[in-house]
């Protein structure tokens, strides 16, 4: 973690510009006029440095996997930008993106659905190389994915079984050597652990580490639950009802939290203290996110929070710099 | 989707590894030592087994058709009208499944009909099946208006009349067999389009679909590679279905002079053509039925090991009930092992 601290003045990998992502969302009216849109993400800017973890957390439905998937072009952009490496992939289509694809891949987050059950773990893994035409069949690949199994935890003799062979953790590693198989720079994790026993999930996410560690990797890690963001991350995104509610570094996040909607999240979190979880004081808000489809017009997290005022209900808040590198959307917090 | 293992074959004493479907050993990679090993696996599912050897039994009887047949299959014998199969009680050697109301020899016309009825079957099958799924395939993969322009043409040949279609078709063209499968085809083929969209609609949401395209696979490789594949358990389905349909679809054009001219046959002419002699002569159209029966059975067991012969998981289930199964006979058939135990 130290070592992203040296590298942050660099150049981020990864830098979104007000992403905005709208997906169609029926049509209301008498006669059907009126084309209605789900507001999936509104305007998000993050920026992510070679070499660091940013955990981007939120409830379901906040638009996290959106964001995700909107980072690597799998879903149309409505406006913004998306740079990776400096250069602008917002739009890029074609045999242009099967290219970024070796910079830029994805863990799923269902281990049981993301690995093809009629292809042997070898052609899964060499299936990137050979799509990209870096070895020519799966014979020469053998050696390299011999050594990808290896380096994920795999035993060697896996490469010739099938998926249902192995357990949901041993999955998510063929996934995780798959990803690698291209040397990407970048990779992407949808929730991979909230499909796995608590009890392997510590592992797969240590992997992740070591092999952050071993490729200088950047991850995007996507989540639900901060203890497993806690524990990975270098900064922390909050999101909530597809906006960005706080950005930081993860120890700030957790210290010294800015949005009352961080708070909330940061109290659910148990503590392996039976003593101290006691006497934490749960933050529990009323009420449900806003509808997608109709957003209110202020803060969208306005009818939940404790400190909501007139302005919180009509303008919506910047994310405006609350303490050096910690940015949170609050008017009332200093 | 188990077949039960069946407990009466002599061969329980065999070692089991000897008929281990050779999943964990990638190394025999010669297509010889594949194709031993595949024919071994079929040799150990007993009814794929008994399906493939009637196939290889039909193909063979369509192939030597004239070597095997007792007589000439359009000689007519009026003297010889509606003679009874062997076993009943006007029945003659000479002639063993007993004549037509022609005085036609109904055997040789089993045997000369494979031929037609077969090619028939399989070629309209491979046609349309080919053609449907692959329109079915661009569909469904790419959605859309592309989507919206096959389906709703789909819908138009479905909403034509078939036997119409047909009627135009062979009046311009005139009826031979190459008429037929052609007009058949182009009747056949919208069932595979719809089914193969269904399918591709749904296998395409699944992750290892995405998965494939995000590792940056072209649409043509995560076509064929992973999605068809896994559609492959009901199209075999439906192919086979759609095979028994064919053959009396080729009936029905022939009984109405459509189809197959004659001194030609085929199966499902010779049921169409019985059918007045249901009452008196049953054997007319109940042993060309048969026939057509015993082939779609035929298929329909070997489809179903292919089924499962194709998905890993399923085929392993296979293999260790087959060997379970093995062990229990072993144990049974040896009372010092039991008694030791």
């Amino acid at each position: 973690m130290a070592l992203a601290e040296q590298i942050e003045p660099a150049e981020p990998l990864v830098r979104v510009e007000d992403l905005t992502v709208r997906f169609p969302g029926g049509r209301a009216g008498f006669w059907g006029q009126t084309e209605l849109e789900v507001h999936a993400i509104e305007r998000m800017s993050f920026e992510i440095f070679p070499g660091e973890t940013l955990g981007l957390v939120g409830e379901s439905g906040s638009g996290k996997t959106t964001a995700g998937r909107a980072v690597l072009g799998r879903t149309p952009v409505k406006s913004g930008h998306i740079y990776f490496d400096g250069r602008d992939i917002t739009n890029i289509e074609g045999d242009a993106r099967r290219l970024l694809s070796r910079d830029m891949q994805l863990i799923f987050q269902d281990p049981y659905a993301s690995l093809n059950p009629r292809m042997r773990i070898l052609d899964l893994v060499a299936e990137p190389l050979i799509v990209h035409g870096l070895v020519r069949n799966r014979d020469e690949a053998v050696d390299e994915v011999k050594e990808l199994l290896r380096k994920v935890g795999l035993p060697a003799n896996a490469f010739e079984r099938f998926p249902h062979a192995f357990s949901g953790g041993q999955r998510q590693r063929v996934v995780i050597a798959r990803a690698l198989a291209l040397k990407p720079r970048f990779i992407v994790a949808d929730e991979p652990v909230s499909a796995l026993d608590v009890s392997i999930r510590a592992q797969v996410v240590n992997l992740l580490q070591d092999l952050q560690q071993e490729f200088g990797l950047t991850y995007l890690f996507i989540a639900h639950d901060l203890s497993v963001v806690q524990h990975v991350s270098d900064r922390i995104a909050i999101m909530y009802a597809g906006k960005l509610f706080e950005i930081g570094s993860a120890d700030a996040i957790y210290s010294n939290p800015k949005h009352p909607y961080t708070e909330a999240l940061l109290s659910a979190v148990p503590v392996p203290d039976p003593v101290i979880q006691r006497s934490q004081k749960r933050i529990v808000f009323e009420g449900e996110p806003p509808s997608p489809i109709y957003p209110p017009k202020g803060c969208r997290f306005a009818k939940r929070c404790p400190l909501a005022t007139a302005q919180c209900e009509n303008e919506e808040p910047p994310l405006a710099e609350k303490a050096p590198g910690q940015f949170a959307a609050c008017w009332n917090r200093n | 989707m188990e077949y039960p293992s069946d407990s009466t074959h002599p061969d329980g004493d065999e070692a089991p590894d000897l008929n281990a479907p050779q999943i964990q050993e990638e190394e025999k990679t010669s297509t010889f030592a594949k194709a031993k090993a595949l024919l071994s696996e079929l040799w150990h599912d007993k009814p794929g087994f008994v399906g493939f050897v009637i196939i290889v039994a039909l193909v063979l009887m369509a192939i030597f058709a004239p070597l095997i047949a007792p007589y000439d299959p359009a000689e007519q014998s009026l003297r010889a009208r509606l003679i009874p199969p062997v076993w009943q009680e006007r029945g003659t050697w000479e002639h063993v499944l007993g004549t037509d109301h022609l005085g036609r020899d109904i055997l040789s016309r089993i045997i000369h009909g494979s031929r037609i009825s077969m090619i028939v079957g399989v070629a309209v099958v491979a046609l349309a099946g080919g053609f449907g799924i692959t329109m079915g395939l661009i569909a469904g993969f790419f959605g859309g208006r592309i989507d919206a322009a096959i389906m709703r043409f789909v819908d138009t040949i479905i909403a034509f009349p078939g036997l119409l279609l047909a009627l135009v078709i062979l009046a311009v063209i005139g009826p031979s067999m190459t008429t037929v499968i052609i007009v058949l085809a182009l009747n056949g083929w919208m069932v595979y389009a719809r089914m193969t969209r269904g399918i591709v609609l749904s296998v395409r949401q699944m992750p290892y679909v995405e998965a494939a395209e995000m590792v940056g696979g072209r649409s043509f490789h995560v076509i064929f590679r992973h999605i068809l594949p896994n559609m492959m358990s009901p199209l075999l389905t439906l192919g086979v279905l759609e095979f028994a349909r064919i053959v009396l679809a080729e009936a029905a054009l022939s009984f109405l002079g459509l189809g197959i001219q004659p001194p030609a046959t085929s199966w499902g002419l010779d049921v169409a053509n019985g059918k007045d002699y249901l009452f008196v002569a049953w054997w007319l159209v109940t042993i060309p039925g048969c026939a057509i029966a015993i082939t779609v059975l035929a298929i329909n067991l070997l489809a179903n090991w292919a089924r499962v012969t194709s998905d890993p998981q399923e085929r392993e289930k296979r293999f260790a009930t087959s060997v379970a199964a093995m062990r229990r006979r072993k144990k049974s058939s040896s009372p010092a092992i039991q008694a030791a135990e």
